[in-house]
């Protein structure tokens, strides 16, 4: 199975309210809140980090699960934040600009 | 504004988050409109450094949404260094502007940093009438020009119309233009006073009989007679309820590093300068005083618009008392419903108690004979 990276797409607006994610589209206004798991993804999509070890090391530590389902499940999640242009993919390292922080 | 926003903005009032703020980076401008409230020289604006460091505390606040205003925003020669800090801080970012200097490479590199929308005064939809509100010939081809320029970089852009006298004839030209370049267009029958105090501006605002008939346009208001309908007395609910964002979710910061309430809220609650942003959010006295104030709390809080008024904490404070009335506000209930407000009739009530006085001193000599 091939890697996938994970980039936020630099055309979103984001800030954590009180522990939570907001995220506002860039193509559209549209305010979205992550769940934790997305959040997870959110805050690790430097560009650089494959999300199968997002998932062992930040997703299985926090939540417990079997990795391979939490992988299944993760790219799901990944993929539903890209339809949203929250999240870019590929699967090459994607080079972001520096110094983002949401 | 929608349910999650809703949400949000309940969250932030609970983590006192100011999730919203304008800041002006400049009041320096490139028109001299007939109706603005600010001192347009130069008194010592922030840095690029003093700015920056700004947005870094106010990402660290949890600031989301960043209105910058101005002034005009475009005579800051770093303004694209400040908007790409900005939206490198992944601030959902507003603009307000005239958009004269705004060309094809200004929209593009707009459109490239992400910016939400951008909002353009237009005052009519005739240069003669636009331009002389501005005293910029020419003003109102190159707003209109930019608003193009935008619009073909997929932006979102809203046309923001201050109705006063000068352009009371115009505002449904205005609509129409909005429709026919694509964008959003607001209308706000609101003069405000002068920053210094000096009400000089206040003459600008339409009269009560033309307020009445925009207050009855479906055009604008939708459903007239919901919209001028009475609203039922203030529960208890409605008394415990915020007056408005100023102070709660929302606050501005002038380009001298003034943090006020609201930027129709001259009350100085801080310099960014001398004090880090979130403290002055936190722990300001005066910041917390507005927090505190519930409708209840309100001089006419048993008014008979109580609930439904447009009241603005700022402009109450600019006629002497935050926990008061704003005139200006008791006359749109008025000329919305018909029905005045507790703080007109008490104004009608104190004026003809004067004009009684009057009457008798100036009788008195008359009876007694005494010359004039």
């Amino acid at each position: 199975m091939s890697k996938l990276y994970l980039a936020r797409n630099p055309r979103v607006a984001a800030r954590s309210l009180d522990g939570e994610m907001m995220i506002m589209s860039g193509r559209d206004s549209t305010l979205f809140t992550l769940n934790k798991t997305a959040t997870i993804l959110w805050q690790s999509a430097d560009g650089t980090t494959p999300l199968d070890q997002i998932v062992e090391q930040r997703i299985c530590v926090e939540f417990e699960v079997d990795s391979a389902q939490a992988l299944l499940d993760a790219e799901i999640l990944a993929r539903d934040l890209a339809g949203h242009e929250i999240l870019q993919l590929s699967e090459e390292p994607i080079p972001t600009s520096r110094g983002a922080r949401p | 504004m929608s349910g999650l926003m809703e949400e949000m903005v309940a969250k932030a009032i609970d983590a006192n988050v100011p999730l919203n703020v304008q800041l002006d980076l400049t009041y320096r401008c490139n028109e001299r409109c007939v109706h603005c409230y600010l001192d347009h020289h130069d008194h010592g604006e922030m840095t690029t450094a003093e700015i920056k460091h700004l947005l870094n505390e106010m990402a660290d606040a949890g600031v989301f949404i960043l209105t910058l205003s101005g002034g005009e925003i475009m005579l800051r020669r770093d303004f694209f260094e400040i908007l790409e800090h900005a939206r490198r801080l992944m601030f959902c970012v507003k603009l307000k502007t005239n958009a004269v200097l705004i060309r094809e490479r200004e929209a593009l590199r707009i459109r490239d940093l992400g910016v939400e929308s951008i909002q353009v005064s237009i005052y009519s939809h005739r240069p003669e009438v636009h331009d002389a509100i501005t005293l910029v010939p020419g003003s109102l081809k190159r707003s209109l020009a930019a608003i193009r320029f935008l619009k073909s970089q997929g932006l979102k852009v809203v046309i923001a119309n201050v109705l006063m006298t000068e352009n009371m004839r115009d505002y449904q030209g205005v609509q129409a233009l909005a429709a026919e370049l694509g964008v959003e267009c607001t209308l706000d029958p609101t003069v405000t006073p002068m920053m210094d105090g000096s009400r000089s501006t206040l003459a600008l605002n339409v009269e009560e009989n033309s307020l009445r008939q925009v207050f009855r346009d479906p055009s604008l208001v939708g459903d007239v007679e919901a919209f001028c309908a009475i609203a039922a007395k203030a529960g208890e609910d409605d008394l415990e309820a915020r007056p408005c964002s100023a102070g709660h979710t929302a606050c501005y910061v002038s380009p001298y590093g003034d943090v006020f309430p609201c930027v129709q809220f001259p009350l100085p609650t801080g310099n960014v300068r001398k004090q880090r942003f979130a403290d002055i959010w936190r722990h300001s006295e005066q910041m917390n005083e507005v927090r505190g104030i519930r409708l209840k709390d309100l001089s006419c809080s048993q008014c008979t618009h109580a609930t439904s008024c447009s009241r603005c904490p700022g402009l109450a404070y600019m006629e002497g008392n935050m926990r008061g009335p704003s005139t200006q506000d008791c006359e749109k209930s008025f000329a919305r419903t018909g029905v005045p407000s507790l703080n007109l009739l008490s104004r009608k009530s104190s004026s003809a108690k004067s004009t009684a006085s009057l009457v008798q001193i100036r009788s008195v000599p008359a009876l007694t004979g005494a010359p004039a």
